[in-house]
C-alpha cells in the first residue's frame, strides 16, 4: 500500500491531478459555511456585470445573480451528484456482478443476456427514455446516469467475481458448510472491493461529465436550483454577448474532470505491474550501441566475425550482462553452431549482430560485428537495414509467432524481396513459389496464399527458411529453428539447411541446446554458458572429447540411441542470474571439478590449434566424456 | 463470408427484441395514468382515446407489449402528438442530418485518433508523444458542449471563419461547401473527444504489438522502419482498435445530442430533447428504438469489418 502511494506520488502530474481534485472538493464541502451571496436572489439591475465587479468577484448572471456563489454551489450539487450516481452505479452493477459470477449457470446467463442487452444501446438513449419517464429533475437525471453504468459495473465484477469463485478459500468455506450469503459476504466482497473501487475512480469523471449534459439539455436540475451543467445551459443563449457566464461554469467542469483523469491515470499506472518494469517500452528500429571503448580490428577470419561482443539489458537500476564478451566467426559455406542452456546468451548473441535485441532495455556496450570487414554495430540505421534480409538473414524459432498473422505468406515473401529491390507482381508470385518449393513444401502455388495459421509447424518454419532466402543471403543465423517442432519434421528442415549450405555456399550460424542438431549439421560449435563462450572446436572434436567440464556435463544430458539403460543427467544447480556474476568462473558452483582457484578471477579463453576452452582444469584429453 | 453476415443478422434479433422490451419496461415505469402522463398538457378526450388503443392500456402488460410490437413492425409507431405528424416520418428526417453529422464526427476521430496513436507510440517518450498526450488528456476531459461554445464564440463570432450554427442557411443555396462550412465546427466538437479516446487506445495497442515477435521478423527482413510501423505493428493493432471503435460509434452518436443542442443541428438528438420537454413519449420511444437498432446493425458492419481484417476469426 505504501509502495503505491510512493508510487502514485512519483507521478507527478497523478499527483497534480490529487491535489486539485482534494482542493475542489473541499471548496465545495465547505461552501455553506463560506462568506458568498446568496446564490439565487435576483437582481436585474445588476445583470451581466462583467467579472471583477465590486461586489461581484466573477461577475453576475442573466438574471443578476453573483456567479461566484452559483459557481461554488453549482461544483457542491455537480459533485454530490456525480459521486451520487457512482456510488449507486458502483452498489448495484456490483451486486449484479456478484450474483451472476457466483452462482454461474443459468443465473449467469440469463442476467448477463440483459447486461448485453442494457450495452447494446448508445448511453445517452437510454439515458433519455428513463428521463423522458420519470420527467426532468436533478434526482431522476442521477438515477438516469446510475443505471446507464451498472452494465459497466456488472460485467467487470462477474468476470472478477467468476475467478474468485473456484479459489480454494471459498471450496472451504463451502465445505465448511457456510451459506451462500455468508461466503458472498465474507469471502467474494473483499475480494472484489478493490475492483470496485478503482472501476469507480476511472468512471467517476465520466459520471460527473453526463450529469451537467444532462442538466445542459435542460433535462437535470431545474431551476433555480443550479448545477454546473444547467449553469452552463442557461448562458448559452448570451453566449455571444456575455461569454464570461458560459467560460465560468465551462472551466470547472473542466479542472474538475481533468484532476480526475490524471488522477485515475495515475492510479491505472501505479497498479499495472507491465508499466512499472517498463515491459511496454517500444523496441526501436535498431538496439542502442553506447560502446566505452573501440572495438578490436577485424581478423579477416570468417565472412561473419563476432569480437568481444558484450550486450546487457538494463532494466530499472538493474544491469543484465546476457553477452559479456564473445568472439566468433563464420566462413563461407560454413555452419557454425552455437550451444547452450535457456539463458546462456546465445540468441542475444545472435540478435546483437543486426541489431535486433529489444532496445529499450538492451543496449551494446562492447565489441563489433564485421561482416565482410565493415562493423555492423554502430553503423547507421540505413546501412543496417539494407544488410538485413539481404546479406545476412534470420531464421527465428516459433514461425507462429514470428510470422505476421494477417498477412498471406506469400505476401509476406514477396515483401521479404521488396524491402531490397523492386519486383513486379507476377514476378514476385512467382520468386515466392520457387522460394517455397526450394524449401520442399508441396503445391507452393497453392500454398502462397495460405496465412501462417493455416499451416503446420514444420510448413511455417519452412516458410521462415524461405523467407530468409528470399535475396540470397550470404549468411543465414538460424535461431533454434528447430526446437518447436517435432523429430521427424526436425529432420527434414536440418536436410533443407544442409542442401543450402552445401549448393549456394551460404554460412549458417545455428543456435540451439541440441548436441544431436549439432552433431548432424555443424562443422564447429561453441558452447555458451553465462553469456561467455567456454568451449570452441571443431564439432568431431567436441562431440569425442569435450574439454570443458561444462560441455562434458551438457552432453551427459543428451540420450543415446540403443544405450537405453544410461539414466539422463541433469546438471544440478541453475545458471548464475546474469545481473550477478561471480568473479571467476560462472560453472563453479555446478562444477564437480571445482577448486579455489576457479573462483578467484576470470579465466581467459585458452586456445590451442583449433580448440579454444576456458578452464583452469580441463577434461584430459585421454579421458571419454561419456563412460 | 455471406453465411457470416447473415449468422451475425440472425443474432441480432434477440438483441433488437431486447431493445424494445428494455424501451417498453422503462416506458411502464411512467407514475399515474399513462395515457394523460404522456400526453401532459396536450391531452384533449381524443388524444387520450387514441393513445390507449394504439398503446392498448387497458390490456395486460404483456399484450400491451406485443400490441405495440406489431405496430412497430408494421412501420406505426405512433403519431407525435406536439408535431401532429407520424412519428417515422419524423424520425427518418432528422435520422438523416444526426447521420450527416455524427457519420463524420466518426470518420474523423477514427482517422485522426488511430493517425495520432501511432505517432505516439512510434516515437514513445517523445516530444511527438508527450504533445499528444496532453492533448488527448485535455480532449477527453473538456465537455463537448463547451468546446463547441467555445468554438463559436471563436471561429464564428470573432474570426467569422463559419456559421455560428444550424445545417443549411436560412435563405440561398443548399451545396457542398455550404454543407461542410456548416458541418465543420459541431463534427471536429463531437469528434474530440472519442478522438482521445481511439488515440489513447491505438497508443497502447501498437506498444503491445511493437513488441511481438513477427515484428522482430520484419525489422530482420529489412522492412524500413515506416513499414514496420504503418504496415506490419498498425494492421495487427487494428484487431484491438476495431471493437473499441465500435463502441466510439456509440459516443459519437451521444455526444451528438448536446452537439446539435449547441449548434442548433437539425438531429434526431434535438428532436428527443424537445419531445422530452414537451413530454411527446410516443416519439422518443420511436426516436430511441430507431436509433439503438440502427447502432445494433453498425455494430454488425464493425465484426464483419473485423472478419475480413482477421482471417482467424471462424466466418
Amino acid at each position: 500500500m505504501t509502495a503505491f502511494v510512493a508510487l502514485l506520488a512519483r507521478n507527478r502530474l497523478a499527483l497534480a491531478g490529487g491535489v486539485v481534485l482534494v482542493c475542489v472538493v473541499l471548496l465545495a464541502l465547505a461552501v455553506p459555511v463560506l462568506p458568498l451571496a446568496d446564490p439565487d436572489v435576483t437582481n436585474t439591475a445588476q445583470r451581466f456585470q462583467p467579472p471583477l465587479s465590486p461586489g461581484a468577484l466573477l461577475g453576475t448572471d442573466h438574471l443578476g445573480r453573483d456567479l461566484l456563489s452559483r459557481l461554488l454551489w453549482g461544483t457542491r450539487l455537480s459533485l454530490a451528484v456525480g459521486f451520487a450516481a457512482a456510488i449507486a452505479a458502483a452498489t448495484i452493477g456490483a451486486a449484479i456482478g456478484i450474483v451472476a459470477g457466483f452462482y454461474g449457470g443459468r443465473t449467469d446467463n440469463i442476467i448477463m443476456r440483459g447486461v448485453d442487452m442494457l450495452m447494446a444501446f448508445p448511453y445517452i438513449l437510454l439515458a433519455l427514455a428513463i428521463v423522458a419517464a420519470l420527467g426532468p429533475g436533478l434526482f431522476n437525471a442521477l438515477i438516469a446516469v446510475a443505471a446507464v453504468n451498472v452494465p459497466f459495473f456488472a460485467r467487470n465484477i462477474r468476470g472478477i467475481t467468476v475467478g474468485i469463485a473456484h479459489k480454494e478459500f471459498v471450496d472451504a468455506a463451502r465445505l465448511a458448510g457456510l451459506s451462500n450469503r455468508r461466503i458472498i459476504l465474507s469471502e467474494i466482497l473483499p475480494n472484489v472491493i478493490p475492483v470496485i473501487v478503482i472501476a469507480m475512480s476511472t468512471t467517476i469523471g465520466w459520471m460527473i461529465l453526463e450529469t451537467a449534459g444532462l442538466s445542459f439539455l435542460g433535462l437535470g436540475s431545474q431551476p433555480p436550483q443550479a448545477d454546473l451543467g444547467s449553469m452552463l445551459g442557461e448562458a448559452r443563449s448570451a453566449l455571444i454577448t456575455n461569454p464570461h457566464t458560459s467560460i465560468v461554469p465551462g472551466v470547472m467542469i473542466l479542472i474538475i474532470v481533468m484532476s480526475i483523469n490524471l488522477l485515475g491515470d495515475g492510479v491505472r499506472d501505479a497498479l499495472d505491474p507491465r508499466l512499472k518494469s517498463g515491459a511496454l517500452s517500444r523496441p526501436m528500429a535498431a538496439t542502442r550501441v553506447d560502446r566505452a571503448q573501440t572495438p578490436p580490428p577485424p581478423s579477416g577470419a570468417g565472412l561473419l566475425e563476432v569480437a568481444a561482443l558484450e550486450t546487457q539489458f538494463h532494466v530499472r537500476n538493474r544491469v543484465y550482462r546476457a553477452v559479456g564478451g564473445v568472439d566468433l566467426h563464420v566462413r563461407k559455406g560454413e555452419c557454425l553452431g552455437i550451444i547452450g542452456e535457456s539463458g546462456s546468451g546465445k540468441s542475444v548473441t545472435a540478435l546483437s549482430i543486426m541489431g535486433l535485441v529489444a532496445s529499450p532495455p538492451g543496449v551494446i556496450t562492447g565489441g563489433a560485428a564485421y561482416y565482410d570487414g565493415h562493423d555492423l554495430i554502430g553503423a547507421p540505421y540505413g546501412r543496417l537495414r539494407d544488410i538485413r534480409g539481404r546479406s545476412v538473414s534470420y531464421i527465428f524459432q516459433d514461425p507462429l509467432s514470428t510470422l505476421h498473422p494477417l498477412y498471406r505468406v506469400g505476401d509476406q515473401l514477396i515483401e521479404a524481396i521488396r524491402a531490397h529491390r523492386p519486383i513486379g507482381r507476377a514476378a514476385g508470385r512467382a520468386k515466392a513459389v520457387e522460394l517455397l518449393r526450394a524449401v520442399r513444401i508441396p503445391n507452393p502455388e497453392k500454398r502462397i496464399t495460405d496465412f501462417p495459421h493455416e499451416m503446420s509447424g514444420g510448413m511455417r518454419q519452412r516458410v521462415g527458411i524461405a523467407m530468409a532466402l528470399a535475396n540470397d543471403p550470404d549468411v543465414i543465423i538460424a535461431d533454434e529453428p528447430t526446437t518447436a517442432l517435432d523429430v521427424t519434421v526436425q529432420a527434414q528442415v536440418l536436410t533443407i539447411l544442409d542442401d543450402l549450405r552445401r549448393s549456394r555456399g551460404l554460412a549458417i550460424i545455428f543456435i540451439t541446446h541440441d548436441f544431436g542438431v549439432v552433431a548432424q549439421l555443424c562443422d564447429r560449435v561453441g558452447v555458451m554458458y553465462a553469456g561467455r563462450i567456454v568451449e570452441e572446436g571443431l564439432t568431431s572434436d567436441i562431440l569425442r572429447a569435450p574439454r570443458h567440464p561444462y560441455t562434458a556435463r551438457l552432453m551427459a544430458c543428451v540420450p543415446e540411441l540403443g544405450a537405453g539403460k544410461r539414466r539422463l543427467e541433469a546438471i544440478p544447480g541453475l545458471p548464475p542470474v546474469v545481473d550477478n556474476l561471480p568473479q571467476g568462473c560462472a560453472f563453479a558452483d555446478r562444477c564437480q571439478q571445482v577448486q579455489a582457484a576457479c573462483r578467484r578471477a576470470g579465466i581467459p579463453l585458452e586456445r590451442h590449434g583449433t580448440h579454444a576452452v576456458r578452464c583452469l582444469y580441463p577434461v584430459p584429453q585421454s579421458q571419454e566424456a561419456t563412460p | 463470408m455471406t453465411g457470416y453476415i447473415l449468422k451475425r443478422l440472425l443474432s441480432a434479433v434477440p438483441v433488437l427484441i431486447g431493445i424494445t422490451v428494455i424501451v417498453f419496461l422503462i416506458m411502464a415505469l411512467i407514475p399515474g395514468d399513462p395515457a394523460t402522463a404522456i400526453l401532459g398538457s396536450y391531452a384533449t378526450p381524443e388524444n387520450v382515446a387514441k393513445l390507449n388503443r394504439d398503446l392498448g392500456l387497458d390490456k395486460p402488460l404483456v399484450q400491451q407489449y406485443f400490441i405495440w410490437l406489431g405496430n412497430m413492425l408494421q412501420g406505426d409507431f405512433g403519431t407525435s402528438f406536439a408535431l401532429n405528424r407520424p412519428v417515422l416520418d419524423e424520425v427518418l428526417e432528422r435520422f438523416g442530418a444526426t447521420l450527416v453529422l455524427a457519420g463524420t464526427a466518426f470518420v474523423l476521430c477514427a482517422v485522426l485518433g488511430v493517425a495520432a496513436g501511432v505517432v505516439s507510440a512510434a516515437n514513445q517518450y517523445g516530444l511527438a508523444d508527450k504533445a499528444i498526450t496532453f492533448a488527448v488528456l485535455l480532449g477527453i476531459s473538456i465537455p463537448s458542449f463547451f468546446l463547441g461554445m467555445m468554438m463559436i464564440l471563436l471561429f464564428a463570432v470573432n474570426l467569422r471563419w463559419f456559421p455560428v450554427s444550424g445545417m443549411w442557411p436560412i435563405y440561398g443555396a443548399r451545396s457542398l461547401s455550404v454543407l461542410l462550412t456548416h458541418l465543420a465546427m459541431p463534427a471536429f466538437a463531437l469528434a474530440v473527444v472519442a478522438t482521445g479516446v481511439v488515440a489513447r487506445l491505438s497508443r497502447s495497442a501498437m506498444l503491445e504489438v511493437l513488441r511481438q515477435d513477427f515484428i522482430r521478423t520484419a525489422r530482420a527482413k529489412g522492412v524500413s522502419e515506416r513499414g514496420v510501423i504503418w504496415r506490419h505493428a498498425l494492421k495487427a493493432a487494428m484487431v484491438a482498435i476495431i471493437p473499441v471503435l465500435g463502441i466510439q460509434a456509440g459516443f459519437v452518436l451521444s455526444g451528438a445530442v448536446y452537439i446539435e443542442m449547441v449548434f442548433q443541428w437539425p438531429g434526431v438528438g434535438r428532436m428527443l430533447v424537445d419531445a422530452i420537454l414537451k413530454r411527446d413519449i410516443l416519439l422518443v420511444q420511436g426516436g430511441v428504438v430507431l436509433v439503438a437498432a440502427c447502432y445494433v446493425l453498425f455494430n454488425i458492419a464493425v465484426d464483419v469489418a473485423q472478419s475480413l481484417l482477421d482471417p482467424r476469426i471462424k466466418t
